[in-house]
């Protein structure tokens, strides 16, 4: 049985500014359930048509890398510049490559 | 349409914000630092010094409360617009500060303090929200002045509230600041309008500017010589620009409009300056303004009764909206089992 809920719970929200683009995260706000999210996520983010798409999503189940171990998540591709296209020279008259 | 600078400090008795585990370690100290002087952005889960924290959290709470009870000097004329077109405008401009507040009070929250918390500072009396609201709106030309010059003198302080070196808020801001030109415009229009009326309707538009030009140029907070929290807060990133050039702007920009709108302003020491580039203009009274900030303003009790009244009046919703939602959980888990 899970605890019951005291106040309203924090949900994170995430707009689809139009079709063909990803749903973007634009804020949180707190309601009582899923339902109640979307309807308020709609009045609070959408008033000038911003969205054709909303995702509702409870805060606690984010999982965050910690900004302490930026270092060790992120520093390994710092030296990998052969990842990237304008690491390869190729001679002019080839042209678009 | 917040406003000010309005870092001023809460009356005292408030639970402190949550700490952070602290470990004010001077190489976690040097590395804020460095990231504060590269103009780098500080984001929720980020190590930052305590009081930066508590500085941030009283002045985006501070800024969230002034959202929401700004909502209700202009909610007293929903009912008296004078036309449905004015009315659906003014619906919808009190609809987005009420925007503007969620947006603060979730920015706040980031930093550790929770809704409950600061919506009980602000009832209690003891949060601060701006001084502008604590005046009637006694006409419908009121209702103009606040869009054009309340309004206006907001955007020039949260313009720079965008490039906020916290990261939250500058986002929050960076939203608010989109929606906030449209509540200048429209007063401006709404006064415009006003403005080609009886000879009644622009003495009513006179007095409405006459009574709140000089509460706009308080709005922008204590001059600097007397503003010592800004020189912290500028190192810090939260603050870009100081309270008296912001309100030079202000006046700068205001000038011309006033002058297109056929209106004065209740200065007579108002007047170019050739050498500075700049309008002069005449000594704000300071007291009037700690007076009103200190809780004594014409309309301190009335909004802050009105808003209790508010939160009061709605807590059988939000039982009911919890109570559903438990029930529906309850339900799921049965049937899943």
């Amino acid at each position: 049985m899970t605890t019951e809920l005291k106040e309203w719970p924090l949900w994170e929200i995430f707009i689809r500014s139009k079709q063909g683009l990803e749903h973007k995260h634009c804020g949180s706000l707190h309601a009582a359930d899923a339902r109640q999210a979307l309807e308020m996520a709609r009045d609070v983010y959408t008033r000038r048509q911003e969205g054709v798409s909303i995702w509702v999503l409870p805060s606690a189940a984010i999982t965050a890398s910690n900004p302490d171990e930026k270092g060790e998540l992120f520093d390994p591709a710092a030296d990998k510049i052969y990842r990237h296209p304008t690491f390869y020279e190729i001679p002019d008259e080839v042209g678009h490559m | 349409m917040y406003t000010q600078s309005f870092n001023v400090p809460d009356a005292p008795g408030g639970k402190a914000v949550a700490p952070v585990p602290s470990k004010e370690d001077p190489a976690l100290q040097a590395a804020f630092d460095t990231r504060i002087d590269a103009d780098g952005r500080i984001e929720p889960q980020d190590w930052m010094p305590d009081a930066y924290r508590k500085t941030l959290v009283r002045q985006i709470s501070q800024h969230a409360h002034s959202e929401i009870v700004g909502m209700l000097p202009e909610g007293n004329w929903i009912s008296r617009a004078p036309s449905l077109k004015r009315k659906a405008i003014l619906i919808a401009k009190v609809q987005d500060e009420g925007g503007h507040g969620l947006y603060l009070y979730s920015a706040a929250e980031t930093l550790g303090t929770s809704r409950d918390q600061m919506l009980e500072g602000l009832h209690s009396g003891r949060a601060k929200y701006s001084s502008i609201f604590n005046y009637p709106t006694l006409t419908w030309a009121d209702v103009g002045v606040i869009g054009w010059l309340v309004d206006g003198a907001a955007i020039m302080n949260q313009i720079p509230l965008c490039r906020c070196s916290y990261g939250p808020y500058a986002r929050a801001m960076v939203r608010v600041c989109k929606e906030e030109s449209f509540h200048q415009r429209q007063g401006y229009e709404a006064l415009l309008v006003m403005m080609t009326g009886t000879a009644e309707q622009k003495a009513m538009v006179q007095d409405a500017v006459n009574r709140f030009w000089w509460k706009c140029l308080a709005m922008f907070g204590p001059p600097d010589a007397d503003s010592p929290n800004s020189v912290q807060g500028m190192r810090w990133g939260i603050k870009r620009i100081s309270n008296d050039d912001l309100r030079q702007k202000f006046v700068d920009a205001t000038v011309p409009q006033a002058k297109v709108l056929g209106v004065t302003l209740p200065d007579p020491d108002l007047k170019w300056n050739e050498e500075r580039q700049h309008y002069d203009y005449g000594q704000i009274d300071w007291n009037e303004f700690w007076e009103t900030v200190n809780g004594n303003g014409p309309c301190n009790k009335e909004r802050l009764a009105t808003r209790v009244k508010a939160h009061n009046d709605g807590q059988w919703v939000r039982d009911a909206a919890l109570a559903h939602a438990n029930k529906q959980k309850a339900r799921s888990i049965k049937e899943a089992a």
